[in-house]
């Protein structure tokens, strides 16, 4: 038996290469801003709308994000969780039960912590009369948990809500095959030892090959990797850009790192191990040594490797949301403006990843800005392809008219204000977790660098997409 | 109902003999460049690779011609000449054609077996300089190639297959009574293996691109791409193009080698193959096998065999030798013709001559979820069209929808469909027992029970519902569409479709248009016959329309000759050994003993004499002792599930005892049965012709093959009488006409046939 399960086992494709696979699946976005663009005048004004709350970000923590497989390999998700949610706590010292609600979103579920929202919550000794639940949806599961936060607020039902994400890709639940499956749930309805070696007689050997958490889209059953190098492919973009851009998003997160400007990561004492600091997936190389990578999916001309794809990562987010009459009496100063989002969708084979594309303008219209309003992009770098393939597009007016039935392209965001302190590429990329982290960027550069808006964008397995305004809460 | 039921049983053997000749359809896509200075191929280099596009001019394919051919030579020429160019890459401009065949209309106009040889020579020889070409060269396949375009495409050094539902590689030349003419016969085997090589040419069947690659085919394979910076057509070509030009350096570069790693059970069959001992078995297996399946009728399967075993035995030069040589006998045979003929003709009932219709039908309506109604709907949800099947039980209209999910299902086991695909169409599917939601159909289609009142029952209650411009079409094998529009509010909006059974495998729809039916509604459902897939001829209405009228007369002969004392096992041998693929004994018990009663009193009544023959008696006392053919068990056969050897039912011979002819010596011999049985099936096809029942002769041929399993090896009725002499046909009938009186009499156009003998139906 047990030589029969090493064999499955070895044929499970190697770590590095299973581990990339997942790496396809979500993507989120933050934004930069300048001193030169913050010197700017403004001609808009907040976007504050009449009759509705105006909701504020306090502030937002995260654990650091790594490498699966590294210190947090033996924790579960909602011991990842956990110190988020207490980082946010120490944080804010917000007071325990003035919160009305938790949510945290995630993408790939451990089975016994299927609502990780709750148990993440207990544990961080948050009041247990506080509500949590727990929402999916892809890469964008956190600015999911984000925007219901939003609503929950604007709708008056609640007024201070916690919201993140968690995603632990150390473990992953791989499951008995369905017919192991069903064999088991059968032997335990089973009453007479007649009946029970009937049903073992039915025994497969086939019956012991794992059943692995899905890396492909389930529509499509193509894995994303393979459809962001098709993705590249459509628009053009060739090896070297990719891996040019890939290597700007190393640097740039370097040099955040080293500047001390990745303020929203909080350190976590693991168990056992040493206390975790600092963000370990940050590795600039060089564009020789990214050269000699062989394609990760499409073998064996594709495009996409694993240098300029973002990659398998734990790491968990919160941020305390509020209406800002309710900071404002709690003494709060508060970072930012949740303003107008948007989700979108579209065909999950060959625009898979073009939610930002779709998003923004939409966006940016219902809030009534242009590109030039915005100070700092944060988008989610789900692969240098995709990022490249998104600023094309946006930039296409025939794309812009043939495929989403707009008079003129949108305008491809100036990368002197985006992502400039890294992105999912080099900071990592835990599906359910992103989203806080790109609205938490945006925010701190605004803060930092003055501006007023931000635009948080990403896209998410499923062909979907999200963006939303962020704006700057007044010094 | 006769005929649909009868091809339901023709289908399973017909299916695979069938022209199914794939990938011919591609977009319409013709860009002017200032640069073309050939017609059908141009070059450009790009670096020290040369890139020639082919894109022959005012066509949606591409064909191998004479005037492609000689440009393709001077371009090959330049190329292999330029000190410049090192490597290349042949590509096609169309998308979804890479290079579809060779030109039909080419091969037809020689008159000599010497011609086509001569031809085939030319391409064998230009094909070998490809294959030696020091220069690499690759093919970059995108859409259709098929016969002389892979022939070509595996002359080449390397092959780059786009991974798309239109990139099919196969060489259907069996199905048009030829064989591959340019080497294909003698590179295939050494490029897949032999027995693959036997599969791909006996079958003629088209092999997708991830199928291609894993036989070792095609050597990489390109993903199609989504829209970018271009539509995403467009953009895959190029793309396509990208990735063959840094194949192409690469060979030339020697960092990559054309010679594919073969797999272990590869290489075992080769290694076997290199056994004399093992390589005559093969033979005799394949050849025992195409002997039996094709009865000798078709010559082309036995000469590819043959060509094939030259090649390997003998040597490449025979090989080659003997492939040109019986590639210009084939093209001169009848057989040959006649699948051409097929050929063109199913191509031209892929049109719609009635032009678009007004309004698209998007919503369709089906009434009757039996076997008839569920699998007309299975042929619609799958294109999209969202369906509503209403019958009147739960029970019926719960099996009618398992039908269509499992004809969907067995799509997904055979890989033609994800299981995602599936859900997709099946939620175009709406079950229902009202008429709900019929207020928004387009068309609506009853398959309801073949009963004159029931069918105005229903007409009457859906008209009461549907909108003004909804079409009502009758799914019906014999009642005359008018006396079903004789109650009908909109006369102009009903017209017949007879589907046949089972829907989802048969490609005929017949469609019936009474004098009242307008155009339009003709043109909706040509159009929605198109959108199903299905070959289409137009008929005007009258009894038993085109098909089921020219089946009748031939049934009655079939109980006659039973009646004579000739013994169904027999009577089946006989017809199938002349190219049915159905036995004649055979085909009553699958259309239904019932329904043939039921048709052949009903056109009897309308057609008088001439439809007489066999006794009805006959039908009538099996009827009585419930021998309705297969679907009770028991007919002129014993059927049992999971038997595969059918047994005579001993009870019939009592009732042919009882009912026992004299039979007459003089037109009793086996051939005079078979043309007892086709002339009468001819005679009727000619009358309907000449009645304007059928417009043209080629929708007769289409409708007889494709509908009713007439041999394909014949062409269908009016091919037969071109080619086997209209005087001939009209003698034969004269003789039977002697002995059994006027059900023989050949009708006056047959007659103008056979008076002047330069008249033919297909000039």
């Amino acid at each position: 038996m047990t030589s029969l399960l090493t064999y499955t086992f070895k044929n499970l494709p190697s770590t590095s290469q299973w581990a990339l696979r997942f790496s396809m699946r979500p993507l989120s976005c933050s934004s930069q801003l300048r001193v030169a663009a913050a010197v700017q005048t403004k001609s808009k004004q907040t976007l504050a709308k009449p009759n509705i709350r105006n909701i504020v970000v306090v502030d937002g923590v995260r654990t650091p994000f790594l490498l699966s497989g590294t210190s947090y390999k033996d924790l579960m998700p909602h011991d990842l969780a956990r110190a988020a949610l207490s980082g946010l706590l120490h944080r804010t010292s917000v007071p325990k039960d003035v919160v009305d609600y938790i949510i945290l979103g995630t993408v790939i579920q451990e089975v016994k912590t299927s609502n990780v929202a709750r148990e993440a919550a207990l544990g961080a000794g948050f009041s247990d009369k506080t509500p949590a639940h727990t929402v999916t949806m892809a890469c964008i599961s956190s600015n999911q948990a984000m925007t219901t936060a939003v609503s929950l607020i604007a709708s008056g039902q609640c007024d201070v809500v916690v919201a993140g994400g968690v995603e632990l890709m150390s473990d992953v639940p791989i499951r008995h095959s369905r017919k192991m499956r069903k064999m088991m749930l059968d032997l335990s309805k089973a009453k007479t030892l007649g009946q029970r070696l009937s049903l073992i007689s039915k025994f497969r050997l086939n019956f012991l090959s794992p059943e692995l958490p899905a890396v492909a889209e389930f529509s499509t059953n193509e894995t994303m990797g393979h459809s962001a190098d098709r993705l590249a492919a459509a628009f053009a973009i060739s090896r070297l850009e990719q891996d040019e851009y890939a290597l700007r998003s190393h640097s740039l997160a370097r040099k955040a790192q080293d500047e001390g400007l990745l303020s929203d990561v909080v350190p976590f004492k693991v168990p056992g191990k040493d206390t975790v600091t600092q963000d370990n997936g940050i590795r600039p190389s060089s564009l020789e040594q990214m050269a000699k990578l062989k394609p990760a999916f499409i073998k064996p001309y594709g495009t996409v490797t694993a240098a300029n794809s973002s990659f398998l990562t734990d790491g968990a987010s919160a941020v305390l949301i509020l209406a800002e009459e309710k900071a404002l009496a709690m003494g709060y100063k508060p970072k930012a403006y949740l303003r107008d989002f948007m989700y979108v969708s579209q065909d999950p084979k060959d625009q898979l990843l073009l939610g930002p594309t779709y998003a923004t303008p939409k966006v940016l219209e219902k809030a009534g800005l242009t590109m030039n309003d915005i100070d700092a992009f944060e988008f989610h770098e789900a692969f240098s392809g995709q990022i490249l393939a998104n600023l094309k597009a946006m930039d296409s007016d025939w794309f812009a008219q043939n495929y989403m039935g707009r008079k003129a392209k949108v305008g491809s965001p100036p990368l002197e204000k985006f992502n400039i302190w890294g992105g999912s590429l080099s900071l990592g990329h835990p599906f359910g977790a992103t989203g806080c982290r790109l609205v938490m960027a945006a925010a701190n550069r605004l803060q930092k660098e003055g501006g007023q808006y931000g635009l948080v964008a990403a896209c998410a397995a499923g062909g979907q997409g999200h963006a939303m305004i962020v704006e700057a809460y007044p010094k | 109902m006769v005929a649909s039921r009868a091809v339901g049983s023709l289908s399973r053997f017909t299916r695979s003999r069938m022209l199914r000749c794939p990938g011919y359809i591609c977009r319409n896509f013709t860009k002017s460049s200032a640069l073309l200075t050939r017609t059908h191929i141009n070059y450009g280099v790009k670096g020290d690779v040369a890139v020639i596009r082919i894109n022959s001019p005012n066509s949606k394919v591409n064909t191998l011609g004479q005037e492609l051919h000689s440009e393709f030579i001077e371009v090959m020429n330049e190329v292999w000449s330029s000190n410049q160019i090192r490597s290349a890459v042949l590509i096609s401009s169309k998308p979804g054609c890479f290079i579809a065949g060779a030109d039909l209309n080419m091969l037809t106009a020689c008159t000599t077996p010497q011609e086509v040889t001569q031809i085939s020579q030319e391409a064998q020889k230009m094909f070998e300089k490809v294959e030696k070409s020091t220069k690499p060269i690759v093919a970059a396949i995108n859409g259709s190639c098929l016969g002389g375009g892979l022939e070509l495409a595996i002359s080449c050094q390397y092959r780059i297959a786009t991974k798309d539902k239109k990139t099919v590689l196969g060489s259907p030349e069996v199905l048009l009574g030829i064989l591959p003419g340019a080497g294909g016969t003698q590179r295939l085997p050494k490029m897949v293996g032999v027995p693959a090589a036997f599969d791909m040419m006996l079958t003629g069947r088209g092999i997708r691109a991830d199928r291609a690659k894993k036989m070792g085919l095609v050597d990489q394979l390109v993903e199609p791409l989504g829209p970018g910076i271009k539509p995403p057509e467009e953009r895959t070509i190029e793309y396509l193009e990208e990735v063959a030009i840094t194949f192409a350096k690469g060979l030339a570069d020697k960092k990559i080698s054309p010679k594919r790693d073969k797999g272990l059970v590869e290489k075992l069959t080769s290694y076997a193959m290199s056994i004399p001992f093992v390589r005559q078995q093969i033979y005799k297996k394949v050849e025992e096998k195409v002997r039996k399946q094709t009865k000798g009728l078709y010559p082309a399967p036995l000469k590819i065999i043959d060509v094939v075993k030259t090649g390997i035995e003998q040597g490449s030069d025979a090989g080659y030798l003997s492939e040109s040589q019986k590639f210009g006998e084939l093209a001169m045979t009848k057989e040959s013709k006649a699948l051409m003929g097929l050929y063109r003709g199913q191509t031209l009932c892929k049109k719609n001559k009635f032009g678009a219709p007004q309004k698209e039908v998007k919503q369709l309506a089906i009434l009757g979820a039996g076997l008839m109604g569920a699998g007309i709907a299975q042929v619609s949800v799958d294109k999209g069209l969202q369906t509503v099947l209403k019958d009147a039980t739960l029970a019926a209209l719960g099996r009618g929808q398992q039908q269509v999910f499992k004809g969907l299902n067995d799509k997904v086991k055979k890989k033609a469909l994800t299981s995602f695909e599936r859900d997709a169409f099946f939620s175009n599917l709406t079950g229902q027992l009202d008429y709900q939601g019929f207020e928004k159909a387009d068309m609506v289609i009853e398959a309801v029970f073949e009963d004159l009142s029931l069918k105005h029952k229903v007409l009457k209650e859906v008209e009461a519902v549907i909108p003004d411009h909804c079409v009502f079409a009758s799914n019906t094998s014999a009642l005359p569409i008018n006396e079903i529009a004789a109650i009908s509010k909109r006369p102009e909006k009903v017209i017949g479709m007879h589907y046949f059974s089972p829907v989802d495998k048969m490609q005929l729809l017949e469609i019936i248009t009474t004098p009242k039916t307008s155009k339009d509604t003709t043109a909706s459902a040509v159009e929605v016959g198109l959108k199903q897939g299905k070959v289409i001829i137009v008929v005007k209405d009258g009894p038993g329309f085109y098909t089921t009228r020219c089946l009748a007369p031939m049934m009655s002969e079939v109980i006659r000759i039973l009646q004579e004392g000739v013994g169904p096992k027999k009577l089946d041998s006989l017809t199938t050994s002349f190219g049915f693929p159905v036995g004649a004994a055979t085909l009553v018990d699958e259309v239904g003993v019932d329904v043939a009663n039921h048709v052949a009193e009903n056109l009897g009544k309308a057609f008088g004499e001439r439809f007489a023959g066999g006794s009805l008696e006959v039908l009538k006392q099996m009827i009585s002792k419930g021998f309705l053919g297969r679907k009770s068990g028991k007919g002129f056969y014993i059927y049992q599930e999971g038997v595969k050897n059918k047994n005579l039912n001993s009870d019939i011979h009592s009732i042919l005892a009882g009912l026992k002819m004299p039979s007459q010596p003089d037109v009793s011999s086996d051939e005079d049965i078979q043309y007892r049985l086709v002339t009468r099936f001819v005679n009727e096809a000619v009358l309907c012709l000449q009645e304007g029942v059928l417009a043209t002769p080629t929708e007769g041929d289409i409708g007889a093959v494709f509908g009713l399993g007439f041999p394909p090896c014949l062409g269908g009725p009016f091919r037969f009488v071109d080619l086997y002499g209209a005087q001939k046909t009209v003698d034969r009938l004269r003789k039977y006409e002697a002995a059994y009186g006027r059900q023989f009499t050949p009708c006056q156009l047959l007659m103008d046939h056979a008076s002047s003998p330069n008249k033919k139906f297909y000039q």
